[in-house]
Parts: structure tokens; C-alpha cells; sequence
């Protein structure tokens, strides 16, 4: 099958990311959301970030104008029936997806491909509630899209290989990096990481080591770009806290349980940057002690 | 700060000529720090009262615990013996990360004068108390299984698994190519000796891990 127009489903930060991956790759792109102050800011970022890719040129003003005019969004639903993929980025709730997917599967047309972005619910779950479940496959882009090239893709139960193999080329011609994984809680990337950063707050915990100890070691001893404590302060804590409970509620793995330590500090008001203290302090953007 | 080195044998530490080992004195004796490295540094445990006045005394640890040289009481140990180990998996080259680990009551200016001189040999310093693993090992091994595991349950190809947590997390090499690269069979040592320790079900070497170890005792046989 050939893929022209894409509909992206949900303008939170995935779903603009998405749109700008779809569009920056020549694709037609429809943004759907019912809300439209959530579309405008999507727009906004979008236009913002586009400049920046002239001004470090990534591209030309020209192409910028090119690929913004294939890009459109729209609080109709009616809209989507022009596209032949739609990918499903809402709020991570089984229900909410539901809705969503029945609604899509009235107003477009047969051929049309559903993906969802989910990072922790069961591709064969949501698939059930769509009314396409043959035509339904995992893509999970990783946070922020538009930068990172990685997608999970995984079929459900009932997907056929036809419409997996249609839409791992198409994520290979929007010049991702797909790689293909069970429909397994948390894929690959949360199924490693979650666990990981929770162990690591348990070296707090436990008083083994000090967040800026721990994050030196990994970073010297491993070579990972990043500490696991200042990830989770670049991530939230709240954020993080949602992504463990339901990774743990649907694997039952006590390392996937978020500790203790993680609600008291949300309760402090320690969320990580965004409060300006997590397991370490910010001012701007620089980060102190430790 | 004079330092001078203690060598039992082969050290995991400092198996090549390093910047610690030429800058070294000579004469233990008048050393203000003190160094045991190699795989007998603990035979020397009964020296520790000998070297009670030097500013600090160093011992190299495998995965044992520190308190095991320095005997422990009430949680309220220390004096200016410290622990270290410098990071190495398997039998990749050793990193530039030194664990210095410190017990509860270990003084400052022994801390002190152990991370000065670790550091003045160009090696990076991370700190923590006695527990089994340290940092590094306690936190990493237990994904290492994991990976081990979700590779045998078919979770993903192996290529599939590593690519994904280099491009996801910019790790530079993902977790199978990597303990392939070092030694499978130097992770059963490692995970052995943590779930012995902790009893920690995620410590539990993985199956392949266990097959390179039991392969390797089976090519030494034979």
C-alpha cells in the first residue's frame, strides 16, 4: 500500500513530534484534537522549531515553507478520513483510546492503517477496541520525536504481516530507525530503563552511595551520557512515578515498583528541573552540587 | 601526598603499567598512604594496626566487603582504612572510575588523602559505603540479567536489543554485544558472588551466563 497523508492523533509533545517527523518527510500531515488551544501551542513549537532548523541550517526557509504547508490540523474528526495511516497519540489510558480508535474507525476509509505510540499499554489490547485489529501495529517514537530516531515497532496478536510490513516501511521512509520488539509492557526501552532508574533511587535509598557519586561512576565506569538520577530529574519524578506504576501493574516486576523515596519527594515538591530541585539543584539551566 | 604500593599478586585494578603505579615511593615505611593491590590484598589485613598512624591505608576489593579486613561493630566502624576497586568489566581494559568506599565512621582526612592521591593519578573518584556490588555492579547487573533474560524469551533480536538502548539512551554499546565483548562468564563470577550476598532474585546469574561459565570449566577439562 502507499502512504500519502498521515493523521496524527493528539498535539500534546509526542504527538507535535510525531506530526513533524511524518511532515519533514514529505508526507501530508493532519494534526487531530478536539482541543484547539492544544493545537494552536503545537503549532506554535512546531514554527519554533523550524526556525531553529533554519538558523542552524538543517533547512531552507524554502523547504520550511513547503513542509508547513503540508501540515494542517483540525478539531474535526471528519478530517482524518483522508489519511492512510493515523497514529494515536493520547492521554495513556486504555478507555480514552478506545473512544478515540472507534471514532477513527468510522470515519476512515478501510485501508486505512491505526498505529498507536503507547509506551506501556498492550498493543493487542488497544488494537481490540479499534474495530481494525489486523491493521494496527505498536510504533513508539522516543521523546523528544523530532530529534530521536528510534521507534518500537510491534505487531498485536491479531495484526496482520501485510500491515506491519507496511508500516515498518513507511517509518523507514520518514527516516526513523524502527526496531521490532514483542508487545511486551514497556517494550524494550522502559522494560530496561524503568527498573533501572528505580534501582538506582534505591542506591539512595539505602544510603550506598550519593546521587552525584552515583551518576560519576555510571558515567565513567559505562560511558552513558547521562547519569541515571539527572535523566529522572530531566524526566520528572511525577512523570516518572506514572510510567513505573504501570509498567509494575502490568508485570508485576518489584523492580519496576516505584520506591518509597519517589512520592516523598513529589510531595516535597521535588519534581527535578522543572521545580528547580529534584535529586539535584537548578538554577536555569546550569546544576549545582551534588 | 608520598604514597607507596603494597603488590600480592594480580589485581583487576592495575593489571598494566599506570600513572599509580610509576608515581608510587618505594619505602613503605615512611609513605604517609599506603596501597595494597592484587588478589591477596586482604592476607595483609593484619597489618592494618601496624599502619594506624599513616594518613590513609588503601586495600583493593574484589567483590568482598571492606569490613571483612576491618572488622565491624554497631554500625560504627571506620578509622583511615578505605576500600577500592577500579571498574572493569570483564576483561575489558580497566575504566578511569575508582569505587572508594568508606565506612561509617572512616575519618575525613583519610578520605581525604585516599582520593587525592587516586586522583592525582588521573583516575576519577565515585564514593560509597560497604555494600555488596558497590555502585556500578549492584546497579548494572541486575539489568545485564534482565537483557540476558528478555534475549532467551525472545523479546527481541539481539541486534534489535542493542540498538535500541544505544539509540534510545545513547549508550555507547547495548548490553549483549557488550557482555559478549567482555565475558559472559565474568558476569556469572560477578552475579554469583551478589546474589549469595543480597539473596536478591535479580542478582540470579542468567541462564547464558551460566552456560559461558560452565563452558569455560568444560574447555579447561578438556
Amino acid at each position: 500500500m502507499t502512504i500519502k497523508t498521515v493523521g496524527v492523533a493528539g498535539s500534546g509533545t509526542m504527538g507535535a513530534g510525531i506530526a513533524i517527523v511524518a511532515a519533514r518527510a514529505g508526507y501530508k500531515t493532519i494534526v487531530y484534537d478536539t482541543r484547539a488551544d492544544a493545537l494552536e501551542r503545537a503549532r506554535k513549537q512546531t514554527a519554533g522549531f523550524f526556525a531553529k532548523s533554519v538558523e542552524r541550517n538543517k533547512l531552507t526557509q524554502e523547504q520550511v515553507d513547503q513542509i508547513m504547508g503540508g501540515l494542517s490540523s483540525t478539531t474535526k474528526i471528519a478530517d482524518m478520513a483522508a489519511c492512510d495511516i493515523v497514529i494515536e497519540a493520547v492521554f495513556e489510558n486504555l478507555k480514552v483510546k478506545h473512544d478515540l480508535l472507534a471514532q477513527l474507525n468510522k470515519v476512515c476509509p478501510p485501508h486505512t492503517l491505526f498505529a498507536t505510540n503507547t509506551s506501556t499499554l498492550s498493543i493487542t489490547e488497544i488494537a481490540a477496541g479499534s474495530g481494525r485489529d489486523e491493521r494496527f501495529v505498536g510504533m513508539h517514537f522516543c521523546l523528544p520525536a523530532q530529534l530521536m530516531k528510534l521507534v518500537e515497532m510491534s505487531p498485536g496478536i491479531r495484526t496482520s504481516d501485510e500491515s506491519f510490513a507496511a508500516a515498518w516501511a513507511f517509518c523507514e521512509a520518514m527516516g526513523q530507525t524502527p526496531v521490532r520488539t514483542k508487545d511486551n509492557p514497556g517494550f524494550i526501552l522502559n522494560y530496561f530503563l524503568v527498573p533501572f532508574n528505580n534501582d538506582a533511587i534505591r542506591l539512595v535509598e539505602a544510603g550506598v552511595a550519593a546521587p552525584a557519586d552515583i551518576d560519576r561512576a555510571i558515567k565513567a565506569g559505562l560511558g552513558y551520557p547521562l547519569g541515571p538520577l539527572e535523566l529522572l530529574d530531566l524526566v520528572g519524578l511525577d512523570t516518572h512515578l506514572l510510567v513505573a506504576e504501570a509498567l509494575y501493574a502490568s508485570t508485576h516486576d518489584p523492580r519496576a515498583a516505584p520506591p518509597a523515596l519517589v512520592k516523598r519527594m513529589i510531595a516535597a515538591g521535588h519534581l527535578g528541573r522543572k521545580t528547580g530541585q529534584g535529586f539535584f539543584k537548578y538554577a536555569g539551566n546550569a546544576m549545582f552540587g551534588g | 601526598m608520598q604514597y607507596a604500593i603494597l603488590d600480592t599478586g594480580f589485581s583487576r585494578s592495575f593489571p598494566a603499567e599506570h600513572a599509580l603505579l610509576t608515581g608510587a615511593a618505594k619505602d613503605l615505611k615512611s609513605a604517609r598512604v599506603v596501597i595494597v593491590i592484587g588478589e591477596h590484598a586482604g592476607r595483609h589485613a593484619k597489618s592494618l594496626k601496624k599502619w594506624k598512624d599513616k594518613a590513609a591505608v588503601l586495600i583493593e576489593l574484589g567483590t568482598e566487603s571492606l569490613g571483612e579486613y576491618t572488622g565491624e561493630g554497631r554500625a560504627e566502624e571506620g578509622s583511615n582504612v578505605l576500600g577500592f576497586a577500579r571498574f572493569r568489566l570483564g576483561n575489558a581494559e580497566p575504566t578511569k572510575l575508582v569505587e572508594l568506599v568508606r565506612q561509617p565512621r572512616t575519618g575525613d582526612a583519610a578520605f581525604a588523602a585516599a582520593k587525592e592521591v587516586i586522583e592525582g593519578a588521573g583516575l576519577q573518584v565515585a564514593v560509597c559505603g560497604d555494600f555488596a556490588g558497590r555502585i556500578i555492579d549492584r546497579l548494572v547487573r541486575p539489568y545485564y540479567n534482565a537483557a540476558l533474560r528478555r534475549l532467551d524469551e525472545g523479546l527481541a533480536t539481539a541486534d534489535d536489543l542493542d540498538t535500541t538502548l544505544k539509540l534510545g539512551l545513547g549508550y555507547p554499546e547495548g548490553p549483549i554485544a557488550l557482555l559478549e565483548r567482555t565475558g559472559l562468564a565474568h558476569h556469572f563470577d560477578v552475579t554469583q558472588a551478589l546474589y549469595e550476598a543480597t539473596g536478591e532474585q535479580p542478582y540470579a546469574p542468567a541462564r547464558r551466563a551460566r552456560v559461558a561459565k560452565s563452558r569455560m570449566a568444560t574447555v579447561k577439562i578438556a
